[in-house]
């Protein structure tokens, strides 16, 4: 028996939750001596009201897009890929791998082999973790958390001592080729009359995310394979008497979720910077946990979640630039999502359901 | 007449959980120094009743006397404070604690360990002496049987001074033989004066030990009576409430070529315990084969193991065609590809998803075939067509596709799971626990489907541990006992004493003491598997 | 290398485990109640903040300390609000509580200090002086044992003494108390713990206190001993590192010890050397960074002994009908 409409379930626990943790991030602004209102314009001002802006809001959005799709598939396995940050690093070794030495005659191909590239170097280092989950029983948010630090520990290897051109002094490779730079979107919309987007960093890659929503939405609901990863996710013992392999769901799902990880390294290498740097992904690996909380594990939910993180994170930067409010203003408000979304679900729940069930007493 | 206050006295207690009344307006009053039992079919509200007079739940409405004074019972510790002890069907034991630990936990003498440690291994010593509840205190739970883990449990109820003890279904888990033994260990409690209520479902228990009987029906005590001036019949009766006849209409079968064909099967469970024993089976076209037996000799894991999820040794053909039993091949698509259908025990972990919508489930397990396939991607305007059909034709209220499985009630979800294997016209159907948890209308509904199956010439393996369900839909019973099977018989040539002894592992009608004769069985049963066990 | 090279890696090693260490029994005693804690991180850096920001504003480590167990204590609090009364997902949880401490700390600091983030650097009183222990100089020309009292043994601050000692006290407390014992059984079966009388829910708050108390302990070490002030993530892993000795140490006190000594060793030596060179191959610095979870991965694949965590742990308490 249902205590309350599944549409409440998806729409108003999440919004509730997020209204939340933007009276508590006020309250935070106020406390540190700052008009929360003031700061809000400000944010919109800087995220939303010029192309620029939407170009750096896009740009994380779509970084978000890939990681929240990342935990969202491992979460319709009932598994917790906290690895997400570390399979991303590892997916720009890969990136960066076929970008240098490749030598691509359009960034078209690039893109195609980087995608393949970026997808398999992520699942891989998820594979580890999901072999170890499935036959041996370790859990895998204890072995993914201990893989983001190995991830890193590789890539500060590769970075420093294999592909730091010589003389440079910061842990990076070489600038890619020009052949593998992506089109901007400064590139594709901006014209000399009506300059868009300038300088910003938003580029092709949005519409591959935005793809990958759209093929996630198939997965998952339309495929035979998503039907089964979801029934995993509710019955180990059912999916074992209808005969689907619980090993193969939970490798397969791994690694679907980790090769979405290593996409993401497309938009911040390929896209942005143009050369593989130490700290390319930004904690957005975590991101995605708070995105596909609060996105449902859904993909328009993860698209509209990764929208609002975007907005955040180009909003923050705006704020830590005009104000004395600092960035971490938004790990703030991204901790509180993750609490009230994921944590504590059930003290928005609980009142909420007891209001529906007020309601239908009287309806009836 | 006495003027003893009782020991325990109920007045209206009531308790709902949601719009379900578990306990309605009820009265019990049980002296000190006997046995009450309290007897109900599953669901009857029994276990609510006595989790309220442990303080697990709080009753809605009601009063409750220990003594003759009305006590206020919130929690298990106050039910501790006014002598009440009890014994839960699943046990409340820290299994990497000693017997030691898990008696003083909760009731310490001190902020230290040590002297009560060693108070209570006093304590336990004379305990032990006085009751026959010898048990080793320095050995871990987890190294014990079942039967001595229930003794620490009465041992945790004495040290804390109860003079009350619930035992809630004690004996679902016992041997007969350690059924025996609890019972001679009620029997000493009783006449040092220990008030007993002993919940249970099983007449002959109550026959044998109680001194009072409470029957619970559907939330209400339906009546009370002295057990020496009650008959099994008139229990029953009153548990049920009407005479349900298990008779299903059915012409005789016209039996075929034999399809499934089982031939020393023998499958070892994870911990290293063997429970298939060298099964062999046949089952013809156009009959039901009943496997009968008590829960945990091994139908389960043969249902498993022909399903396809648990490996074996052995041979198993269907249609002549041998099946792998290990390795790939061995699961359960693969089976479904045989002709195997299956019915799993367990519809609610098993059978179904419970979040997935119906018409969802009525692929489950059949979601790879082409016809519901479009391309790359799943055909789900047809499967919800296909669903739609099925559950018209199968009567499952409500008929909408679209509902969540959790959404129908237990008889409805069995309509579901049977509407989908039966539907692909499989050669086999392996089916256990068909009407568990089914309303009545639906059972008979279910039965017929089953007998309708069989007179299309296909094959069924039936597993049931309701005797009168197999004596009903068998045309030919088989009788497991500890992984083996016992015997054959013919439904119309044997009857429920022949069944029980077989059942209890013993193959001819033993001239001396029968009793014995299970208890000599049942030991060598737990011996093998305690050996095994690693 | 020689002696007194060896002696100084001996000694950064104590002060490089000492944090791990209370971090590690913190962890212990939640995920013994059955309440598994992957905030450890977030808990020591609000503790880190908040008794470097205190002992800067007062001066006095003493109230620096303080603050910075108030403060782990309220984001044990937080968890507890979330794993046990409402029984949400202690993982999520303990994310939420690692990000909260992250951002936090910069905002405050930054809000009170405006130094980027972190507090000014401490002195004098503000910091936990090292402890010269009786007749450390005199015997420091003892062959061998000498220096080892007088460099290794002797010259600490407090509280690394304090948690050394904690792991014969929380040995103590957990095998040989009544507490303790309520303390696994609440890990390991909780019904048997209800069925008992004992409150499931005030168990497990004591122990989340508990961690608490730890946690803040190795966070105003870190900030208040270790270095001299706070800056932003000074953290730099270590809860996560002491949830791997936790796994390492299969729960249990003194293997804890052993742990995280051998994962501070391994940071003590990275620290010091670049690359190491053992005859002909060199271990890159990575490696000593990489070894401890490399380590715990192993132990968790079950190749090298099983780590079976206490068996309700992860799991909210909820009644069965």
């Amino acid at each position: 028996m249902d205590k309350m409409p599944a549409w409440a379930d998806a729409v108003l626990v999440p919004l509730i939750s997020i209204l939340l943790a933007a009276i508590l991030s006020a309250l935070v602004i106020l406390a540190i001596g700052e008009n929360p209102v003031e700061a809000f314009n400000l944010m919109v001002e800087g995220a939303l009201m010029r192309s620029a802006g939407w170009g750096y809001t896009l740009y994380y959005t779509t970084n978000f897009i890939f990681t929240g799709l990342c935990a969202a598939v491992a979460f319709h396995a009932k598994m917790f890929n906290i690895g997400g940050e570390g399979q991303a690093m590892i997916g720009g070794l890969g990136v960066a791998l076929v970008c240098l030495f490749i030598p691509f005659p359009h960034w078209t191909v690039a893109l195609l082999v980087a995608i393949v590239a970026a997808g398999a170097f992520g699942a891989l280092w998820a594979l580890i973790p999901a072999y170890l989950q499935a036959k041996r029983g370790s859990h895998i948010v204890i072995t993914t958390i201990m893989f983001n630090f190995i991830a890193s520990a590789v890539l500060n290897y590769v970075l420093v001592n294999l592909l730091r051109p010589q003389g440079a002094m910061d842990p990076a490779t070489a600038r890619f080729p020009e052949a593998t730079q992506l089109p901007t979107f400064q590139d594709m919309f901006a014209t000399a009359d009506n300059p868009l987007f300038r300088g910003s960093p938003a580029n092709v890659t949005f519409f591959l995310a935005v793809l990958a929503c759209v093929a996630f939405w198939f997965l998952m609901w339309r495929t035979r394979l998503g039907y089964e990863i979801r029934a995993f996710g509710h019955s180990e013992s059912a999916v074992k008497y209808a005969g689907i392999s619980p090993v193969r769901i939970t490798i397969v799902a791994m690694l679907i979720s980790g090769g979405l990880a290593g996409m993401m390294a497309l938009n911040t290498t390929m896209g942005e910077a143009e050369r593989l740097v130490m700290n390319a992904t930004e904690g957005a690996g975590f991101i995605g946990i708070a995105v596909a909380l609060m996105g449902r594990s859904h993909p328009v939910g993860i698209f509209l979640a990764a929208l609002l993180f975007g907005f955040l994170y180009q909003g923050g930067a705006e704020l830590a630039l005009w104000t004395n409010i600092p960035r971490e203003l938004i790990t703030v408000i991204q901790a509180l999502v993750i609490l009230f979304t994921g944590a504590l679900d059930n003290m928005v729940r609980m009142p909420l359901e007891r209001l529906f069930v007020a309601l239908g007493r009287k309806d009836a | 007449m006495t003027d003893t206050a009782p020991a325990i006295e109920l007045k209206g207690i009531s308790k709902s959980f949601g719009p379900v009344q578990a306990n309605k307006d009820i009265a019990m009053r049980v002296m000190p120094g006997t046995i009450h039992g309290i007897i109900g079919e599953n669901g009857a509200g029994k276990s609510t009743l006595m989790s309220i007079l442990y303080g697990f739940y709080k009753a809605d409405r009601g009063e409750i006397f220990i003594g003759g004074k009305e006590a206020r019972i919130t929690d298990s510790q106050s039910a501790i404070a006014a002598g009440i002890g009890m014994v839960f069907q699943h046990f409340k034991l820290v299994q990497n604690f000693t017997v030691l630990e898990n008696i003083i936990l909760g009731a310490e003498d001190g902020p230290m360990l040590r002297p009560s440690l060693a108070r209570a291994r006093g304590v336990l010593k004379q305990l032990s002496d006085e009751y026959e509840l010898s048990v080793d205190p320095d050995q871990l739970i987890e190294n014990l049987s079942v039967g001595h883990q229930q003794r620490v449990e009465i041992l945790k109820a004495l040290y804390r001074q109860a003079d009350i003890l619930i035992l809630d279904e004690p004996t679902g888990v016992l041997t007969p033989a350690e059924a025996d033994h609890l019972f001679r260990i009620l029997d000493n409690l009783r006449s040092e004066g220990k008030t007993i209520i002993l919940i249970t479902h099983k007449l002959r228990e109550i026959m044998e030990i109680t001194d009072t009987v409470s029957v619970m029906r559907r939330g209400q005590m339906t009546a009370t009576v002295k057990t020496a001036e009650t008959s099994p019949g008139e229990l029953a009766e009153l548990m049920v409430g009407r005479k349900v006849l298990l008779q299903v209409d059915k012409s005789p079968a016209k039996v075929g070529a034999p399809i499934l064909q089982i031939e020393n099967l023998r499958h070892v469970d994870s911990h290293g315990v063997e429970r298939l024993r060298g099964v062999s089976l046949e089952v013809r076209a156009g009959e039901v084969l009943g496997i009968a037996g008590v829960a945990g000799n091994g139908q389960s894991e043969l249902l498993e193991v022909l399903g396809g999820y648990a490996d074996a040794t052995g041979s198993v053909t269907v249609n002549g065609k041998p099946l792998p039993l290990t390795g790939t091949g061995a699961d359960g698509a693969a089976r479904r590809k045989t002709g195997i259908a299956h019915v799993p025990e367990d519809r609610q972990t098993e059978g179904l998803i419970m979040p997935y919508t119906a018409w969802e489930n009525t692929v489950f397990g059949y979601h790879r075939e082409p016809e519901f396939q479009s391309g790359m991607l799943m055909d789900n305007a047809k499967i919800r067509e296909q669903a739609q059909d099925k559950m018209t034709r199968y009567d499952v209220r409500p008929p909408d596709p679209s509902l969540p499985a959790k959404a129908f009630s237990g008889g409805n979800q069995q309509k579901i799971v049977l509407a989908r294997e039966i539907e692909r016209d499989p050669d086999v159907l392996l089916i256990g626990q068909p009407t568990r948890g089914v309303d009545i209308g639906a059972i008979e509904f279910i039965h017929k489907e089953i007998i309708r199956l069989r007179d299309t010439g296909k094959a069924i393996l039936l597993v049931s541990v309701e005797l009168d369900e197999i004596f009903a839909l068998s045309d030919r019973i088989a009788v497991m006992f500890d992984g083996q099977v016992m015997g054959e018989r013919m439904p119309n040539e044997t009857d429920q004493t022949e069944l029980g002894l077989l059942m209890a592992g013993v193959t001819e009608r033993p001239g001396g003491d029968p009793i014995k004769a299970v208890d000599a069985a049942l030991e060598q049963k737990e011996q093998r598997e305690a050996s095994q066990h690693d | 290398m020689d002696f007194m090279t060896l002696l100084q890696v001996l000694d950064s090693t104590v002060r490089l485990a000492t944090p791990l260490l209370l971090a590690c029994l913190a962890g212990l005693f939640s995920e013994r109640s059955g309440v598994v804690d992957i905030g450890l991180e977030g808990k020591m850096l609000a503790a880190a903040f908040a008794s470097a920001a205190i002992a800067a504003v007062s001066g006095s480590v003493w109230l620096g300390l303080l603050a910075g167990i108030v403060s782990a204590s309220l984001m044990s609090a937080l968890h507890g609000l979330a794993s046990i009364t409402f029984r949400g997902n202690q993982l999520i949880s303990g994310v939420a509580i690692n990000f909260l401490a992250s951002g936090l700390t910069v905002l405050i600091a930054q809000s009170w200090f405006g130094q980027g983030g972190r507090t000014p650097s401490l002195m004098g009183g503000g910091r936990f002086e090292s402890i010269t222990l009786p007749f450390a100089n005199a015997l420091r020309d003892v062959p061998v044992l000498g220096p080892i009292y007088a460099e290794l043994i002797s010259g600490h601050s407090i509280l690394v003494y304090v948690a050394f000692l904690m792991v014969p006290l929380s040995w103590w407390v957990l095998f040989r108390t009544r507490f303790g014992l309520r303390l696994r059984a609440v890990g390991e079966s909780p019904e048997a713990v209800d069925t008992a009388g004992i409150s499931v829910v005030g168990l497990r708050f004591a122990a989340i206190g508990i961690c608490g108390l730890l946690c803040g302990l190795a966070g105003a070490y870190l900030a208040t001993g270790l270095q001299a002030g706070f800056v932003r993530e000074m953290t730099a892993g270590r809860g996560y590192i002491a949830l791997a000795a936790l796994i390492f140490a299969k729960w249990r006190p003194v293997y804890a010890l052993w742990a995280c000594l051998l994962f501070g060793l391994l940071q003590a030596v990275a620290l010091r050397y670049q690359n190491i060179d053992l005859g002909g191959i060199t271990i890159p610095v990575q490696v000593m960074d990489a070894l401890p979870y490399i380590l715990t991965v192993i132990i968790l694949a079950g190749f090298v002994g099983k780590a079976i965590p206490p068996r309700a742990s992860g799991e909210p308490y909820v009644k069965e009908r």
